[in-house]
């Protein structure tokens, strides 16, 4: 327990840094309205990092979730916002599909990576198809939500530490989580413990279209509109979050309120680098090093937490 | 009649042992995907397999050290093989600045960096501690950066002869195809023949075993990562010679393609087990499909649609033994 606690005390305190520093350069950011804009894209990247946290808790990982998210984001602004029935349908198929992709890595014994990296090829290229130029609407409904006023603190922090919450107790208070997490510590074990390994890996893999289609709709009723790349730079995100957040990329070691903090502190770090003027070449740098400074710092924790 | 039947046992043989070879499906896929096209399209085939051995070249280069970083084991992947091809290209090509006297230096410059930049991914793997995958992905930042600022946009031409070379060819091969033949050539005797490439074997299929027998697990990972970064950037300077300048997002498409390469070509994804000649087959195979797609008139979607299924499926029929660690 102390050991998961420290955990989370690295993404915290480097959130709570940065945090600092942005409101020392920017002194009105500190404020409801400032907070909103600094955190105006939490919510579907903190989604979509919970979606690669599912498939890094099975130890695999996704180099789709962008292209997924993309797509899904071109479904909302289009077949859902025109024939609702038929798009969720589509978005329902989508989960589906990627429950079978789970099912299928497991049942064949297939590397994650090239299965998902070719993954992003079929929904890049699906996003493609629907709507070939940027454009399509938002569900009225969704921007409705999206826009909704929180009292005291703004949608866009409150949300993803809601949605932290509810993966939490779905993932580390349930006997569902509990298994799941099982299949990434020792699959061999659990399949002796009469477990089918395809039905495990296909639910973690369906948990994470979940939240990528989540994801993808929260995406379009914050930005009302979609094209077929909006989300590209999400698979990197996501899995920089789970990491930043605590994870580990072998033995199911995932924590939900680590990816979402980690999810937030690099939304956070984006804003952080325009307030710095920093010229736009060193912008991508810039969030690399953060990664790097960060990742450093994690260092010494976990040899504190062996020592412990 | 008799003698028929004793006769098709003998020459069955090699064919028998062929067709055992993990990395002949590759080539197969690639035949039938060359004949698919060379059927439709209406220019020869001399030329499509002219072209074809030509953009295989630069996939079969980066594939050539995405191999060996992959056979390290799993969670050894080199994910700042784009970046590292954009910033040496970019750099290469700004110092030559065009001038044919400096393209031997310029293909140093070129290496330099590669070197560089491999130092740079695995400093952060040993002293950071970082998993490879993040590591190099947030190196790759670091260059992309780099190459921004020191491009700006700027579109510097190769040198003359350089672009002659890059562009040219003799006997119906084109030059990069022998360059990446001689590579793929290089990191075969590597891997079967020399020491070196048994450490490197044994270290993906135990690692704990591996340092325990003695095997300088550190010395031989630091020059896998070097030399990944190295080809890189070889295959980006290539790259932007062909293409008649560097530019920005020149290598992205050799993330996957990289990867995909090394794993239709047949080497195992988790490690201990690679497999130099499936990178050719399958570098001229995953170029072979697009233009395929290409030449039956497909549009960019449905392109992409069916490139990743063929890559899934392909995966899914030939590797049997991915994850049986």
């Amino acid at each position: 327990m102390t050991g998961d606690r420290l955990r989370l005390a690295l993404p915290v305190l480097s959130l709570a840094v940065l945090l600092g520093a942005v409101f020392y350069l920017q002194p009105r950011a500190m404020s409801y309205f400032g907070l909103n804009l600094l955190f105006n894209l939490a919510i579907p990247v903190a989604l979509a990092t919970i979606a690669q946290m599912m498939i890094i808790m099975v130890n695999d990982i996704d180099l789709s979730i962008g292209t997924f998210v993309s797509f899904c984001a071109c479904v909302t602004a289009t077949f859902v916002h025109d024939t609702p029935l038929i798009g969720y349908a589509i978005l329902a198929a989508a989960i589906l599909a990627y429950a079978g992709l789970g099912a299928l890595i497991q049942f064949r014994g297939l590397p994650a990576i090239v299965v998902t990296l070719g993954m992003s090829f079929v929904w890049g290229g699906l996003a493609v198809l629907i709507l070939p130029s940027p454009g399509g609407a938002s569900p009225e409904w969704l921007k409705t939500l999206m826009s909704y006023k929180t009292p005291l603190v703004p949608i866009a922090v409150v949300a993803p530490l809601v949605i932290a919450l509810v993966v939490h107790l779905l993932i580390k208070r349930s006997w569902v989580g509990v298994i799941l997490q099982g299949v990434g510590g020792n699959d061999r074990a659990m399949e002796r413990a009469g477990w089918s390994l395809v039905k495990l890996r296909a639910s973690a893999y369906g948990l994470a279209g979940l939240f990528g289609v989540l994801a993808g709709m929260c995406l379009v009723g914050l930005t009302t509109a979609a094209d077929a790349n909006i989300a590209l730079r999400y698979t990197l995100l996501s899995i920089a979050g789970v990491i930043l957040g605590g994870g580990e990329f072998v033995g199911g070691r995932i924590s939900p309120f680590g990816a979402v903090i980690g999810a937030l502190t690099l939304t956070l770090a984006a804003s952080f680098l325009s307030f710095l003027r920093l010229s736009p070449d060193w912008q991508i740098g810039a969030q690399g090093a953060i990664l790097i400074l960060v990742l450093a710092v994690r260092l010494l924790f976990v040899r504190k937490e062996a020592a412990a | 009649m008799t003698d028929n039947t004793s006769s098709t046992e003998e020459p069955l043989n090699p064919v028998r042992i062929l067709f055992s070879k993990p990395w002949i499906w590759a080539f197969v896929a690639a035949a039938l995907t060359f004949a698919a096209t060379s059927l439709v399209a209406g220019s020869g085939a001399g030329s499509l397999f002219y072209a074809a051995l030509t953009f295989a070249a630069f996939s079969a280069i980066v594939g050539i050290g995405q191999m060996l970083v992959i056979t390290l084991g799993p969670g050894n992947v080199d994910l700042s093989i784009p970046a590292s091809m954009t910033l040496s290209a970019t750099l290469a090509l700004k110092f030559m600045d065009s001038e044919t006297a400096l393209i031997v230096p310029g293909l140093l410059v070129a290496i330099g960096v590669g070197i560089g930049c491999g130092l740079v991914n695995f400093a952060l793997i040993l002293l950071l501690r970082i998993p490879p995958i993040i590591a190099t992905l947030s190196a790759s930042f670091l260059y992309q950066s780099l190459a921004i600022w020191s491009n700006r946009g700027l579109r510097i031409k190769p040198p003359e002869p350089l672009a002659d070379f890059a562009t040219g060819g003799a006997l119906g091969i084109p030059n990069v195809a022998v360059i990446g033949i001689l590579l793929a050539i290089c990191a075969w005797v590597l891997l079967e023949r020399s020491i070196a490439g048994r450490w490197i074997s044994a270290i993906g299929q135990n690692l704990r075993a591996a340092r325990l027998s003695g095997v300088p697990v550190n010395a031989v990972r630091f020059g896998v990562y070097v030399n990944s970064a190295v080809c890189a950037a070889l295959a980006g300077f290539l790259l932007a010679s062909f293409s008649g300048g560097a530019n920005l997002n020149m290598g992205t498409e050799y993330m996957l393609m990289s990867i995909a390469v090394v794993v239709i070509g047949g080497s195992s994804i988790g490690g201990g087990n690679s497999n130099v000649p499936g990178i050719w087959g399958a570098a001229l195979f995953m170029f072979l499909i697009v233009s395929m797609l290409n030449s039956y008139g497909l549009g960019a979607g449905v392109r992409l649609i069916l490139t990743g299924l063929v890559i899934v499926g392909v995966v899914a029929l030939a590797s049997r033994k991915g994850y049986d660690v």
